[in-house]
């Protein structure tokens, strides 16, 4: 029988393993290409456990080393993170078959660096996933950050460096200047960065002071991509699709408002966001966010642009979720983690399947393309009807929940902010499709999709019509998530 | 036998470099000099070690020179704040040393590197006596011989690059300057109050509130050992030093050399000066503390347009030791003690990252500046390796030591309630980052001219002790951090 502290381990440790094995058997190709899914397999199994062991409501703490009073580091199982553990473990087995097929499809050089940062960030992912306190959580989101720079910078081009160059320095950057003093000011506060609570400032911290911490913690989380930091998301598009796919839909961004949420719900605490109001100015933010660069979204010609705005859009919905502070908007929040990264993912998958077949970066280009290929644009399709949020697929849950937590807090003009944010949802992504299947092209058309871009696409697609009916564990654990309070 | 020892390890922790020294110079082969010196400074780390364990026992240790009793006589005192700066100068210089087997008689010719040796261990035993002394004008004595020592080993660059000979005269001509405020400032002091001996000083001085030439004697020591411990904007004489310097003695400068005397810069501020609050208070309020912001920002802006890295990580030192004096100018008990923290932990992050950028200039035997480091870092993995942990380090990101300072440096300045000094610090902490990554983005992503490196085990062996001291004193801090609070508790005391 293997102990849950022990399958925290197997599941952080299989992306790290993967990591430092590939560069020593790079000759070896094949063997190389396989050992990220395998990893993917046996870090996600272990997520499956943890997710049980949560369910059970078991509380399981794993401390690696004391640094000083207050400070350590260490693991922790929450709802939240066990969510997110699995998210970003069971998505990267696909990511990882989908990015061989991707590699060879593309030639791309350096292959053996790519699989190897690769594996590191799906590993700084789920430490921050199962982090026990807020160092844990900030080193982590660190070491994502960096393991992704030479992802993002692959191509070792003008463009790809500039893309880096900006995406160190905003995500690092904000981090250092506002998350960690933040980080820093709860732990003068409290005395300790545990956050397992709901909420521990309540009385350590003048409220007079609350809003302005929430600042400092709001624009430190630059991963959670609020305006005005968002502009490191568009930008690392420049990279590889797969890191596009499983990073800057998923794990990166992903990690972004999982932070964001635990700042909300663990540290401030819902009930004392809601007494002093703290939050207030993030909603409007939050939803002004949404409109804008759904809007800005529509104007994109560039796929993986359109995608990123996008992302940034939906990223908002969680952080909305979140700055509501009401135990439907919470869970609303928690769920579209999962389901928003299943869809994104298929997205970015076909944007990078259309790229490796047939060079098409622009959607204006996808006239009639739907005859090459249809069942890669079922997916987008399908993936599309889960973000705008229509049964039977994953995303129509999360949004529900959203909505019912809009009008729980009484903010009636944010349910208002949904529902015009799902018509330019629908507007912008179903363009794609449309264009594909509807509109005729002179030129012949030649779409070749190799299948190991294939098969993984059409398995995250099938997976968003899946969790929508087999949502049930989901909600049971982010309904934890709000049970205690 | 061990007895005796003990009983005379404050000043045989001087006399064992001094000794050596002399020793040493009349040794013409290279090993057997440089055996010699590893010997004799590992002896030092190791008495200096007796020392510690012995100052967990007996917290105040006073050592009366020829049975001479203070305060006529010549005294050395080690406690516990004392201790601090011993264990970073024998360490480092340990460590510095290992380190010279290689690089030195690449950049000194044959027959002087026995001399070199023996100016490098008396610029040791300076420095170390700098710190043990108990008397203000023996102290002025060590300063001295350390300075002219540093300078004649920095003058030993001239072999490599002639630029060298001009640092050395520039450092000399400064340091002297300093080193004669100083003096001044200690005659005046002796004036009025008849004394040298620190402990002395600080009884009589209580006596004498107000008194012109007090404050014009504290004035010109204050900014005489300013100079030596290049606080800004004194510190001019420093980055050339630093970057001219045959590579062995720039690691060693940089690590222990301002540490001393920040030390005893804590030490007239806050021992011998104790009574005088208004003056000291002053001080720190309209000297330090603005001039310590300043460091922190124009140093880190210099570093970060400087193209010759081993003038940028001299203009980097001059901030971090705006961030030790920001701690002192504080002066709460928290901030001192964020100062000793930090005063160790820059001492093992600029060494590492000295000893990295000087053996990438022994292996492509050029100067180090940023177009030559182009793609060195796929070349030679290990030292770029620890290069990376040692900038994250400084940089101040958590799991290595700077983390630590970084941590104990904001919570002291947030619990003082100086908040904005708390955002300064981690802006400028944040610019650190700039010049930092533009090293590791070359050295990693640009591609260079293709050369075959093979990286010398003797060499990356002191780079690699260095950087696990990195990462073991940012996992585990609980020996530093307990060590600076309570040689902060003995400097302030129930003051504040």
């Amino acid at each position: 029988m293997i102990t849950i502290e022990n399958f925290i381990l197997i599941t952080i440790s299989s992306p790290l393993i993967v990591c430092v094995l590939t560069p020593f058997i790079s000759k070896n190709t094949i063997l190389r290409d396989c050992l990220g899914p395998i990893g993917g397999v046996i870090s996600s199994w272990g997520a499956f456990n943890i997710i049980s062991s949560a369910l059970n409501n078991q509380n399981t703490t794993l401390e690696i080393v004391k640094i000083t009073e207050g400070v350590s580091i260490g693991f922790e199982i929450t709802p939240l993170g066990a969510i997110f553990g699995l998210v970003a473990s069971f998505l990267w087995i696909f990511a990882a078959i989908y990015s061989v097929g991707d590699m060879r499809g593309n030639k791309e050089k350096n292959q053996t660096r790519f699989y190897s940062f690769y594996a590191m960030a799906v590993h700084a992912a789920l430490c921050i996933a199962y982090a026990g306190d807020l160092l844990t959580l900030f080193i982590f989101y660190e070491v994502l950050t960096f393991s992704t720079y030479p992802l993002v910078a692959h191509k070792q081009n003008e463009k790809a460096q500039k893309a880096g160059r900006l995406y160190l320095s905003i995500l690092v950057g904000s981090s250092v200047i506002l998350l960690l003093p933040g980080i820093i000011w709860v732990w003068v506060a409290t005395g300790s960065l545990d956050i397992s609570q709901n909420g521990v400032l309540d009385g350590k911290i003048d409220e007079a002071y609350a809003p302005l911490l929430l600042v400092m913690f709001v624009f430190g989380i630059g991963k959670a991509a609020l305006i005005p930091i968002h502009t490191w998301l568009p930008a690392a598009m420049v990279a590889p699709t797969p890191v596009s796919a499983l990073l800057h839909a998923v794990a990166v961004v992903k990690a972004g408002v999982f932070t964001m949420l635990i700042v909300l719900t663990n540290v401030f605490g819902i009930d004392f966001l809601a007494k002093t109001g703290a939050s207030e100015w993030l909603i409007w933010l939050a939803s002004f966010t949404l409109l804008a660069t759904s809007i800005i979204a529509i104007y994109k010609d560039d796929i993986k642009a359109r995608l990123a705005y996008s992302t940034i859009s939906q990223l908002s919905y969680i952080t909305l979720g979140g700055a509501l502070a009401t135990s439907m908007a919470t869970q609303g929040a928690a769920l579209h983690i999962i389901t928003h990264a299943t869809g994104k993912i298929t997205l970015f998958f076909v944007a990078g399947a259309l790229y490796v077949g047939s060079k098409i970066t622009k959607i204006s280009e996808l006239n009639g393309y739907g005859k090459g290929d249809p069942l890669i644009f079922l997916a987008f399709f399908i993936g599309s009807l889960s973000i705008i949020g229509v049964p039977p697929m994953a995303g129509s849950w999360s949004k529900f929940f959203l909505m019912l937590g809009a009008a729980e807090s009484g903010y009636v003009v944010v349910i208002g902010v949904f529902c015009i944010s799902t018509m330019l949802n629908a507007f912008y992504l179903l363009e794609i499709p449309a264009r594909a299947f509807f509109l005729k092209n002179e030129r012949e058309i030649n779409l070749k999709i190799p299948k190991l871009i294939l098969i993984p696409t059409l398995i995250t697609s099938f997976i968003t019509i899946l969790l929508f009916f087999f949502i049930e564990p989901f909600q049971n654990l982010t309904s934890m998530i709000v049970s205690k309070i | 036998m061990i007895d005796i020892l003990i009983k005379n390890l404050p000043i045989i922790v001087v006399l064992c470099p001094l000794m050596t020294s002399l020793l040493v110079v009349l040794i013409p082969n290279i090993f057997f000099s440089w055996i010699l010196t590893t010997l004799s400074t590992f002896l030092t780390f190791l008495f200096s070690i007796l020392l510690y364990q012995e100052i967990q026992i007996h917290s105040h240790i006073s050592y009366a020179l020829g049975k001479w009793m203070p305060p006529i006589g010549i005294e050395y005192i080690i406690d516990k704040v004392a201790i601090i700066p011993v264990i970073i100068i024998s360490g480092i210089s340990f460590i510095a040393t290992i380190f010279a087997y290689k690089i030195m008689p690449e950049e000194i010719e044959k027959k002087s590197i026995s001399k070199v040796y023996s100016l490098w261990l008396l610029a040791i035993a300076g420095l170390l006596g700098l710190v043990t002394t108990g008397d203000a004008f023996n102290l002025f004595v060590f300063l001295e011989i350390s300075s002219l020592a540093s300078v004649a080993l920095v003058a030993m660059g001239a072999h490599k690059d002639k630029q060298a000979l001009v640092a050395a005269y520039n450092y000399l001509i400064i340091g002297a300057v300093g080193a004669t405020l100083y003096v001044i400032g200690v005659g005046l002091l002796y004036g009025i109050t008849g004394t040298l001996n620190m402990a002395d000083l600080t009884n009589r001085i209580s006596d004498l509130n107000n008194n012109r030439a007090l404050i014009a004697g504290f004035g010109f020591m204050i900014i005489g050992i300013m100079v030596k411990a290049a606080v800004f904007p004194l510190h001019i004489w420093l980055p050339r030093a630093y970057a001219y310097a045959p590579s062995a003695v720039s690691v060693l400068l940089a690590a222990t050399a301002t540490k001393a005397s920040l030390y005893i810069l804590a030490r007239i501020l806050f021992s011998i000066f104790e009574n005088s609050e208004n003056l000291i208070n002053n001080t720190l309020l309209f000297v330090i503390l603005p001039l310590s912001l300043l460091a922190m920002f124009a140093g880190t802006i210099m570093a970060i347009y400087e193209k010759d890295i081993k003038r940028l990580l001299a203009h980097s030192s001059v901030a971090q030791i705006g961030y030790i004096t920001l701690a002192f100018a504080i002066g709460t008990k928290a901030s001192v003690a964020a100062g000793f923290i930090h005063m160790f932990n820059h001492a093992i992050i600029k060494g590492g990252l000295f000893i990295a950028i000087t053996s990438i200039g022994f292996y492509i035997k050029k100067r180090v500046t940023i177009n030559n480091l182009s793609g060195l870092g796929r070349e030679m993995p290990i030292t770029f390796f620890c290069f990376v942990i040692c900038s994250l380090s400084l940089a101040g990101l958590p799991l290595t030591a700077g983390f630590i300072s970084k941590l104990y440096l904001i919570k002291a300045s947030i619990s003082s309630d100086d908040i904005w000094i708390a955002i300064l610090i981690l802006i400028s902490s944040a610019l650190s980052v700039v010049y930092l990554w533009k090293i590791i983005e070359v050295m990693w992503m640009r591609d260079g001219r293709k050369i075959v490196i093979k990286e010398n085990p003797t060499i990356y062996i002191s780079l690699i002790i260095i950087t696990i001291l990195n990462i073991y004193f940012g996992l585990d801090a609980s020996l530093v951090v307990n060590g600076s609070f309570e040689a902060a508790d003995k400097l302030i005391g129930d003051l504040k």
